[in-house]
């Protein structure tokens, strides 16, 4: 690879001296020449012969703009969850450029398997910020629609969801929509329902999972069926340096992305603050999964710069010199400093953004607070296909005790469904052109 | 005497049992350096050693796994998973392995091994962290399995099911972490209520109202409430779940001749199940009403904002008391 670069050397200064960190924070110095990076994080555009992107104008822009939306989601999820509006929230904050990087590379019917913090590659599926907020506030579990947005239910438990992903992409080659043939296992003949592995009906599916979820027995097994497989599948990696309180060596002795070797199929790390070489890598191991070439691991090498979630206090366990340091690798000021020395927008065009995000950022707000409580008996729904004898009588002796109530008390009010909500702006519907392929 | 919240009752047990037994470990993620998600180990690895005081890797299937070989090599680990819903991936290896392995080696083999689990809601959290999955173990034959509801019984409890050379499968009312008590840390622990044992909490004379865990304060605030009304209840802390002390409760029931067993747990198969089965085959004949429960729904817990719904409270357990007086 070539690299037309600068040192930088102000962030050399307050690397942490963790081996890890360093090796994955010096990529210029040519301690990590494995780290895969397009844009350093003073703005300055590298050119890589095995991950070339020609990317528009308008389409830097358009990753800008998701950049900068996503953080002010989650800026605002934590605010609403300092004033009591939600549970919890774990925030993304200087996980954007991952996470939008890798959403974006996504075609429209490609399948994503998030963790429970993947609220950007949620904006690029098009789902409504206030749907992640939903979950965080207690109303429901999730209330949107994986079938819609190809976007699955958020996995709380550690890496159970890698499975997941991997069975489902076992579904995909079975359904035909996997080119190559490499596998034979297509039920519905060679590519029946699909165009083949270059076509636009070739799928392929991406788990995304941390750094922590590697040391899960779950995560082995998904490797190794993959690879067994051969599914056309992107497992991706966000390494952001902690499990909660604990560092990345205590979970590997070994780079994440070194992992995939032993069970057979292609690793590599990026810069995981990087949103042209996340969108580069993963747009690039989603073509060979579509292509029958099997799974890829992508490591995106990035960092929690805030707390594991809003309970947590990451005061206690690593020192501030290190969040400083990764401050100056930020994922999104890197692509401002580009946009603007490129030519590729003018200063007009930072202030339109930051001035969509103050939008979103109201609409969020006001929305969250007039999200109303489900009603009392909707905990009944939903467990079983049809009528559970057990279940509903249970349901309806709830029903009678809490109509017991009704001469002391007034009754729970039943939501008001979207009236009560404010109205979504235009700005709000930036979401909505989730699944559009860059 | 000192003033400790639950929490900090339990944190003093392990530093006890820590000091008594150099064969004493404790295992879990993020137990050494935070000290706990919930600060229950906070401070012990700085006084005992990352030897003794390990923060795993984040897999609960190897925290089990290894506290077994480390078990077979002689030492006591004492294993937290962080939240009750994230106990499954390790469920293979304490019910087909550690709860096994006495029965499997005719007696040869002991695996004194505790895991503490913080169980339960009520404190607004999202999936999998408000669940109550103690049946699933007290199933399990080779396990004891049980709860603690107060300060001073965490201090014991956690110092007894670790002196234990049966595996326990320790349940902390999480939600109670923060509740205050005089814990007497001087008094010798082996003259303490044996940990099999349940405990008396309230007396009285009309009716049986068994809890543990986090549901042993309903309980008891469901007596005083009761006692105004002019109706006597008497509170059990099972503090066991399996075994169970069906004497001490059978003994209560046929002065009360009623029984209302409550648990956030479903009700659906679970231990009130037990217990009514046993109370009715102990105390048929002192029985004035069938033996009521009071629990959790047969649905996944709920979404955080319907968990008062969910979870049982002074009124449900109130309003099961009437329908025994109703019969």
């Amino acid at each position: 690879m070539s690299v037309e670069t600068g040192g930088s050397s102000a962030a050399e200064e307050l690397m942490p001296t963790a081996p890890a960190a360093a090796a994955g924070l010096a990529p210029a110095a040519g301690a990590a020449e494995e780290l895969i990076q397009l844009l350093t994080p003073e703005g300055q555009r590298i050119r890589h012969s095995d991950y070339p992107l020609d990317v528009s104008a308008r389409e830097l822009q358009g990753l800008y703009r998701d950049l900068v939306l996503v953080r002010r989601v989650d800026t605002e999820a934590v605010g609403l969850q300092r004033q009591g509006e939600l549970g919890l929230w774990a925030s993304l904050l200087g996980q954007e450029a991952a996470q939008v990087g890798s959403g974006r590379a996504l075609s429209p019917q490609d399948m994503a398997f998030p963790s429970y913090r993947e609220h950007g590659v949620a904006w690029c599926r098009g789902v409504s910020p206030l749907k992640l907020l939903e979950l965080f506030r207690g109303v429901s579990n999730g209330g949107w629609d994986p079938a819609e947005h190809k976007f699955h239910l958020y996995t709380i438990v550690i890496g159970s969801q890698t499975l997941h992903a991997t069975g489902y992409a076992m579904g995909v080659q079975r359904d035909g929509l996997t080119g190559g043939s490499t596998n034979g296992d297509s039920a519905n003949g060679d590519g029946a329902n699909g165009d083949g592995a270059n076509g636009n009906g070739s799928e392929a599916v991406i788990a995304y999972f941390g750094d922590g979820a590697t040391s899960q027995g779950d995560v082995s097994e998904a490797f190794n069926w993959a690879a067994v497989n051969n599914a056309p599948i992107v497992f991706f990696c966000q390494n952001n340096q902690w499990a909660i309180s604990e560092p990345f060596e205590r979970q590997s002795r070994v780079p994440i992305y070194q992992r995939s070797r032993g069970f057979g199929f292609p690793g590599l790390r990026v810069d995981g603050n990087d949103v042209l070489a996340c969108l580069a890598v993963t747009r690039q191991a989603l073509k060979a999964a579509r292509e029958g070439q099997g799974p890829t691991l992508i490591e995106a090498f990035t960092y929690r710069m805030g707390a594991h979630t809003t309970t947590d206090d990451p005061t206690r366990y690593r020192v501030a010199a290190e969040l400083e340091a990764w401050k100056l690798r930020d994922p999104i000021e890197r692509v401002k400093a580009y946009l603007l020395r490129s030519g590729a927008a003018e200063a007009g065009f930072i202030d339109e953004v930051d001035a969509e995000a103050d939008q979103l950022g109201r609409w969020l707000r006001d929305a969250c607070r007039a999200m109303p409580d489900p009603a009392p008996l909707s905990m009944f729904e939903h467990v079983y296909a049809g009528p559970q004898p057990i279940l509903d009588g249970e349901r309806d002796a709830y029903a009678a005790y809490l109509d017991s109530f009704a001469d002391t008390a007034a009754p729970p009010p039943e939501p008001d469904d979207d009236e009560a909500q404010p109205a979504q702006p235009a700005v709000a519907q930036a979401f909505a052109r989730g699944g559009e392929e860059l | 005497m000192s003033t400790l919240t639950l929490a900090r009752s339990l944190n003093e047990g392990l530093r006890r049992a820590l000091e008594d037994d150099p064969k004493v470990l404790i295992m879990g993620e993020d137990v050494g350096k935070l000290g706990g998600v919930f600060r229950i180990t906070d401070g012990l690895q700085k006084d005992f050693g990352e030897s003794r005081v390990m923060d795993t890797p984040l897999a609960e299937s190897g925290i089990v796994g290894t506290a077994i070989g480390l078990a077979l090599r002689g030492y006591r680990p004492v294993c937290e998973i962080q939240f009750d819903g994230f106990v499954y991936p390790a469920f293979n290896q304490i019910v087909a392995q550690l709860a096994k392995m006495r029965y499997r080696s005719r007696g040869q083999l002991a695996l004194p091994v505790v895991i503490r689990i913080p169980f339960g809601g009520g404190i607004g959290a999202v999936e999998h962290h408000s669940e109550s999955p103690e049946v699933l173990f007290a199933h399990t034959a080779g396990l004891r399995v049980v709860a603690c509801s107060s300060g001073p019984d965490a201090y014991t409890m956690i110092q007894q099911s670790i002196r234990s050379d049966d595996p326990v499968i320790f349940f902390e009312p999480k939600r109670r972490y923060w509740e205050k008590a005089e814990v007497d840390t001087a008094a010798p622990v082996s003259e303490a209520l044996p940990l099999d044992a349940a405990r008396v909490v309230a007396e009285g004379s009309d009716a049986t109202v068994l809890a543990y865990g986090p549901m042993v304060k309903v309980a008891v605030d469901a007596a005083a409430a009761a006692r105004e009304d002019g109706r006597s209840l008497e509170v059990i802390d099972l503090r066991s779940l399996s075994p169970l002390d069906l004497p001490t409760v059978a003994d209560s029931v046929r002065r009360t001749g009623r029984c209302v067993v409550v648990h956030e747990a479903p009700v659906y198969a679970g231990l009130g199940a037990e217990i009514a089965a046993r109370v009715t085959e102990e105390c048929f004949y002192s029985l004035e009403s069938p033996v009521l429960r009071v629990g959790g729904f047969s649905i996944p817990y709920p979404a955080s904002r319907n968990e008062d719904h969910y979870l049982p409270d002074l009124d449900r357990v109130l309003d099961a008391v009437d329908r025994a007086f109703a019969f």
